[in-house]
């Protein structure tokens, strides 16, 4: 395959070996999809038709996975991701407030990714973390009860470092 | 186990952790260290203790003594008074009026409640067999492997009267039955983790905090049901738990409690984890074993039930982490013991995540049958910072909102049914009366409508309809006929709809249509949204009396409808104004108001606002 020379053939490099450690698992294709956006960091075309014939399956079926799950993502993503939670305890707290000021700080609207690359604005539907309320989420870091725009800031400097 | 002079129990749950536990932790080795007590004292990561709102929360035994919100600040002089001179630092104790409460037992948030699936969580380290074998783990497992026949297994659930802990209330003994007598091999066990319900953490809490007995409870349930391998799917939201799952399963491996041959028997059972990838539908039974075989999460049609066509066509049992994190313990202390807790129809305890605006949010476990009023008041503390109550909001987007009426209910799957909530995964989420019941039946139906998968017209389109009904109400743009029209697409999406969720998706709608009709009708009719939270129907005004002219709203104002001076005071103008609620938030003397309503309808009725007050 073409794809995998040039600047990212190390990526496919990468994710073929992944594919054929998972291959002999039942059903591997969403384990495969999400170490490939691991890899990748989003799901383009070229990676999804490749992961179709390294698993022998109809494109169409991997696009249809990829469409159907929230996680997936077929846009590059910021090398942060923030998921605001909009779960219902952090709704009664004010989870829309957050995401104002989220979108003020980061002068992007929910669902877009800043010009330096940095932070993606997205939202998930309750992380378990609801006695926190409102809470969001950075990477893999969980924030709670930010009720005011400076530890807001001082939480979205820490990554600008 | 250690022969420490004194455990520590920090609570590592999420809760705790983004509260700052494991800094705590940091801080807590590095003075232990410095007092030369590092090899007396033993730090045990526990997972969650329950009290979230207090976190972090740390026990101190063989005192018993209950710490909260300690931060790494606090750390020196607590190991220096409790640890170094064996005084409790009553400063970060939990304190009743003045009287310190020295003991866990005596705090009131745990006075009712009585831990079965929990009963663990907070006292061990998740991440070591060890400490789960030593409070009596994997026990049943031997005790059913060589004593009981797979019926006899079958026959002691019946008579626990466990009933799913996922949300439909299935008798569990009773499915495991259908899996038993169904024809197929190789059978299989599904642990549902997929934990939809957006406010909801219990199984969250239960799969990080203890995961052997998630894991003991799947192989039992395998035994019992013929099956031979397990998958786990938990939610990708939970990386935590799936860590801790695995590895559990790595450690049950290493002592031969997993694999081939289980205890030199003939049970062979083997178990992995499948992630979900952010879909709730996918909590589904049926569109979660097409998840599991990695295709579009679309549920199907039943019957066939999965437990007799169900992954890769074989029978398969489904069950909830909590109902699984039952089994050990039932099997422990025997059915009668599990079925003399709860009531009639439910029995048992079932696990509770209480949040909203309540006093002592967190976890909790509770008998079934005790009234909303004791969950929220005795084990709840009530309502935070002097709130007043409005609604409960019981299960999820497929539950609905009780009133201060129902206070006295008792929880259980047939009452809450009853009365248009559900017990469901176990979310309770209590509210304030600032929240505007519209918009809140907007809000679940919002995220029904986004993870509606598609397939089923009702459902799909159904929801959009009634979502852009609600929404006009919401705008002021409400017609007549709007509330009965949401009536008649609500039981059309409940009966014609192919899975549980359209089926219940018009759910909170209902419910908030029968009781809070007039909020609707205020909405309507009036125009006016009284909690001012549909910002078409409220409206800004600055109180005169109060203003002190320094501007700041004006120069805050994106629109600049804010005009006035020193002297004359400031106004707003009503036409331009966006709503955005910037003058609200600058004002440093609280003169800028929110009142329900739309500005026109004041200016021409100035004494409108004031039937609100
Ligand atoms: C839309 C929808 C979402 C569901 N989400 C969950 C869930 O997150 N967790 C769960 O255990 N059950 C969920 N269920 C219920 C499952 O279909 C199934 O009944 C349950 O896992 C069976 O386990 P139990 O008998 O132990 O409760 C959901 C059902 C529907 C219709
Ligand atoms: S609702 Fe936000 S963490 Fe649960």
């Amino acid at each position: 395959m073409g794809v995998t020379a040039g600047k990212d053939g190390l990526l496919y490099k990468r994710l073929k070996e992944v594919i054929d450690e998972k291959k002999n698992l039942q059903d591997p294709l969403i384990e495969v999809l999400r170490e490939a956006q691991d890899i990748f960091g989003f799901l383009p075309i070229e990676v999804q038709e490749f992961v179709a014939s390294e698993l022998g399956l109809p494109i169409a079926e991997v696009y249809g996975v990829v469409t159907f799950y929230n996680f997936f993502s077929m846009v590059p993503q910021g090398k942060h991701i923030i998921n605001v939670c909009t779960g219902t305890a952090c709704y009664v707290k004010g989870a829309d407030r957050i995401i104002k000021m989220m979108e003020e700080e980061l002068g992007v609207k929910l669902g877009e990714t800043t010009k330096d690359n940095l932070f993606t604005l997205s939202s998930v539907r309750c992380v378990g973390a609801c006695s926190l309320a409102p809470v969001f989420v950075i990477g893999e870091d969980t924030y709670g009860r930010v009720d005011s725009r400076t530890k807001l800031v001082a939480i979205l400097d820490k990554y600008r470092q | 186990m250690s022969i420490n002079r004194t455990d520590v129990l920090l609570c590592c749950g999420s809760g705790c952790v983004s509260a700052g536990s494991l800094k705590v932790k940091e801080k807590m080795v590095e003075q232990l260290a410095k007092h030369g007590l590092t090899d007396e004292i033993n730090i045990i990561e526990t997972g969650c203790m329950g009290p979230c709102d207090y976190g972090p929360v740390m026990m101190v035994y063989p005192e018993g003594v209950f710490y909260k919100k300690v931060t790494p600040e606090d750390v020196p002089e607590l190991v220096e008074e409790h640890f170094v001179k064996g005084r409790p630092l009553h400063r970060l104790m939990i304190q009743e009026g003045n009287k310190v409460i020295a003991n866990k037992e005596d705090i009131p948030f745990y006075k009712k409640q009585v831990k079965v699936a929990l009963e663990n969580c907070g006292y061990i380290n998740p991440e070591k067999i060890e400490e789960y074998i030593a409070v009596g783990g994997y026990e049943a497992l031997g005790v059913a492997l060589t004593e009981k026949t797979p019926q006899d297994a079958i026959d002691v659930i019946k008579n626990s009267g466990l009933r799913g802990r996922g949300g439909g209330g299935f008798p569990t003994g009773l499915k495991w039955q259908f899996v038993h007598d169904a024809e197929g091999s190789p059978k299989y066990v599904v642990c549902n983790g997929d934990e939809g319900d957006p406010g909801a953490f219990m199984d969250r809490s239960l799969l990080e905090g203890d995961p052997h007995r998630v894991l003991e409870g799947m192989m039992l349930a395998g035994y019992a049901t013929g099956a031979s391998e397990g998958f786990f799917y938990i939610r990708a939201e939970y990386p935590l738990a799936i860590r801790r799952i695995r590895n559990a399963i790595k450690q049950a491996r290493e002592y031969g409690l997993i694999g081939k041959n289980i205890m030199g028997t003939e049970f062979c059972f083997d178990a992995e984890v499948r992630t979900g990838a952010g879909a709730f539908v996918c909590g589904e039974e049926t569109a979660l074993i097409k998840s599991i075989e990695g295709r579009r999460g679309q549920p199907i049609p039943k019957p066939p039930f999965p437990a007799n066509r169900g992954l890769r066509e074989n029978p398969t049992l489904v069950n909830n982490v909590e109902t699984l994190g039952n089994i050990p313990t039932i099997f422990r202390k025997g059915a009668e013991w599990f079925a003399g807790m709860g009531i009639e129809t439910s029995r048992g305890t079932k696990v509770f995540a209480l949040t909203g605006d309540v006093k002592n949010t967190g976890l909790v476990e509770v008998p079934m049958g005790i009234t909303l009023r004791e969950l929220i008041y005795d084990v709840g503390g009530g309502m935070a910072d002097g709130k007043k109550f409005k609604a409960v909001q019981l299960g999820g987007p497929s539950g609905g909102c009780l009133t201060e009426q129902h206070l006295d209910c008792s929880i259980d799957y047939e009452t809450l049914k009853n009365l248009g909530a559900m017990v469901g995964s176990g979310g309770v989420i209590v509210m304030a009366d600032n929240n505007c019941m519209v918009n809140v039946a907007k809000f679940f139906l919002e995220f029904s409508m986004e993870e509606s998968c598609g397939k089923c017209t009702p459902c799909r389109v159904g929801l959009k309809m009634m979502h852009t009904i609600l929404d006009r109400i919401c705008q002021g743009k409400g017609q007549e006929g709007d509330v009965e029209e949401l009536e008649r697409l609500g039981e059309t999406i409940k009966q014609t709809s192919l899975c549980g969720l359209g089926q219940t998706a018009p759910n909170p709608v209902l419910s908030t249509l029968r009781y809070f009709r007039h909020e609707y009708e205020e909405h309507l009719e009036k125009k006016s949204c009284s909690t001012c939270t549909c910002l078409n129907l409220m409206h800004f005004e600055i109180d005169k009396e109060k203003c002190i002219g320094c501007s700041l709203c004006a120069r805050k104002c994106p629109v600049s409808c804010i005009t006035g001076s020193r002297e004359e005071k400031f106004t707003i103008a009503q036409d331009p104004c966006v709503k955005c609620g910037n003058c609200f938030e600058v004002c440093p003397v609280k003169a800028v108001q929110k009142l329900p309503g739309m500005a026109e309808l004041t200016a021409v009725n100035s004494s409108f606002s004031s039937l609100y007050e």
